[in-house]
């Protein structure tokens, strides 16, 4: 985060989502797969890791940055706060899509390309 | 021969470490090595060194690249924005100087501006609590030397304040707290096995967004109430366990963080922590303290607060300071399209913000003021690079707590490089000159 976020390594620590091994088992995808993140608020691909803080069955999680982002709900509900946390999602393979860098992502969703 | 620059302040986390020592190169320009500071503070001392670091602004071309352009003309297109702009947003704050902030608010004044730090999307529901129910806190100092019962609620330091358990809350003997974290007991709510769930005596690993419940459930325990057999997946007997444990302490605190102020309910969790916390002082002494993300976004409430009254969201355009969050806070206006220019400073919300914010910002005349490249900075119509305080330009800063802590200057910015002071300082007197003394 402090390394510079146009760099790899930020896309390496954020651009993924943290699934429990029995949820990716469930999905059929193997660990380091691509995969499609929707909502009802939008879509991104990231890359699908096994949990590093986990077992937590159902529950995924992406870290904050432009990725998550794309799919969280931004509604504040009158405090100011978007709900950042708590977002339903489905989880769908896209092995042949890449994952975007955080300038790209944002500079393609803003031109409304992605 | 390289010199070393002891009691350095380290300018990332809240935290605001105040003893790192930094190995100079003899000219005072090159940062050779970092001592004491966590991984990610040592990365943003030595980024301040990379080569491919921006040193001229930026002004967004119509097919999307970036023309270098003199900070002369960076400083007329910003008060130009403001000139123009009928109500401009001004957002960031929390990774720059006190010094700075207050300049800022001098130009959102007379540009009838709104100002909005960081903590709209972080600790802003904590500050409608806090003005809720109040807040009873101590400063970190106290808890190294006396808190016995430490709870982190919906925070997870070992990677977000990774200096905060061992200088101050978990394992540093203080003088009644001789025996360190032996001394400690130490309770973790997160739904996740988080690493600072994995060091915890109990871990609560509640069902995601049943924050409130469990507050309450541990208010309930408190006055020996009946409670139901599990409470957001936690069963009773834990809890009760738990409550006892608090009780027995000699002095405790509540550790919040996003996990409580992002999550449905919101400012409600946190009243209710705040609620839980005095009734824990019917039997023992017990604190609460907000896990301050940025070093300096505490300051900023600060300066806010002095200056105009409230801590974020501040609404100059009318003339005078009005505060309404849900209405005057950033991701409101954005969804709502009620600002016509933005201007950022320390900080991204770019990669902070809902995609759908972020949208609205790139549509609009944008200034981004940031010594790194950012989502922000590559949406923004101009960016401007600045010296990064705490490495290259001292201030003031306020930690976490609430302690101000002056920030110190180890090497010299890159030549020509102008800091967030003197590019706002004139940014604020190109402003005068363009409304010709009229406010």
């Amino acid at each position: 985060m402090e390394g510079g976020k146009e760099k790899d390594a930020y896309t390496k620590a954020c651009g993924i989502i943290e699934m429990d091994p029995s949820d990716l088992k469930k999905l059929g995808a193997w660990r380091g797969t691509n995969v499609r993140v929707t909502s009802k608020y939008g879509e991104v691909v990231v890359k699908a890791v096994e949990a590093t803080q986990g077992p937590h069955p159902g529950l995924a999680y992406i870290p904050m940055g432009p990725w998550a982002n794309s799919v969280v709900n931004p509604n504040t509900y009158s405090t100011g706060m978007p709900t950042f946390k708590g977002t339903p999602v489905e989880v769908e393979i896209a092995m042949n899509e890449p994952v975007l860098s955080s300038v790209h992502l944002v500079q393609k969703k803003c031109r409304g390309e992605a | 021969m390289s010199k070393s620059v002891t009691d350095v302040i380290c300018p990332f986390c809240g935290t605001l470490c105040d003893d790192l020592e930094v190995i100079v190169s003899d000219d005072g320009k090159k940062i050779e090595d970092i001592y004491n500071a966590c991984a990610i503070g040592a990365e943003k001392f030595m980024h301040a060194q990379a080569a491919d670091r921006v040193k001229k602004p930026r002004m967004q071309q119509p097919d999307g690249t970036y023309k270098e352009v003199s900070y002369d003309e960076a400083v007329d297109y910003t008060a130009k924005m403001f000139h123009k702009a009928r109500k401009p947003l001004m957002y960031g704050w929390s990774s720059t100087s006190c010094e700075a902030q207050s300049i800022g608010h001098e130009i959102a004044e007379k540009a009838g501006a709104i100002v909005d730090n960081t903590a709209t999307v972080c600790h802003g529901t904590t500050l409608i609590a806090v003005q809720d129910v109040g807040i009873p806190s101590c400063t970190l100092g106290e808890i190294k030397n006396r808190a016995d019962r430490i709870i982190f609620w919906g925070c997870n330091p070992c990677h977000a304040h990774p200096r905060h358990q061992s200088r101050y809350s978990i394992f540093p003997r203080g003088y009644f707290t001789n025996k360190g974290h032996k001394n400690r007991k130490m309770i973790v709510v997160d739904p996740r096995d988080s690493d600072t769930a994995k060091m915890a005596d109990y871990h609560f690993k509640l069902e995601q967004g049943r924050d409130y419940e469990l507050l309450s459930a541990l208010r309930v325990a408190l006055r020996n109430e009946p409670l139901p057999e599990t409470v957001a997946g936690i069963p009773r007997e834990k809890i009760i366990e738990v409550a006892e444990v608090l009780k027995s302490g000699r002095f405790g605190i509540i550790f919040f963080g996003m996990g409580v102020t992002q999550t449905l309910s919101k400012n409600h969790n946190i009243d209710n922590a705040i609620m839980l916390t005095k009734d824990l002082n019917e039997f023992t002494k017990f604190s609460i303290m907000a896990m301050r993300g940025h070093y300096n976004v505490t300051g900023s409430g600060q300066v806010l607060g002095w200056q105009f009254g409230f801590p974020y969201a501040v609404d100059l355009s009318r003339g005078f300071a009005r505060y309404n969050p849900g209405e005057t806070t950033s991701n409101d206006l954005l969804r709502r399209d009620e600002v016509d220019a933005i201007f950022v400073l320390g900080s991204d919300p770019g990669a902070h913000f809902p995609i759908s914010s972020v949208r609205k910002i790139a549509k609009l005349p944008s200034v981004c003021v940031d010594p790194h490249i950012t989502p922000t900075s590559e949406i923004s119509k101009l960016h401007v690079p600045v010296a990064f305080v705490g490495v290259e330009v001292g201030g003031n800063c306020y930690r976490m707590d609430n302690v101000p802590i002056e920030a110190r200057k180890v090497v010299d910015p890159p030549e020509g490089m102008l800091t967030d002071v003197e590019f706002l300082d004139r940014v604020n007197k190109r402003l005068d000159q363009l409304m010709g003394g009229k406010k």
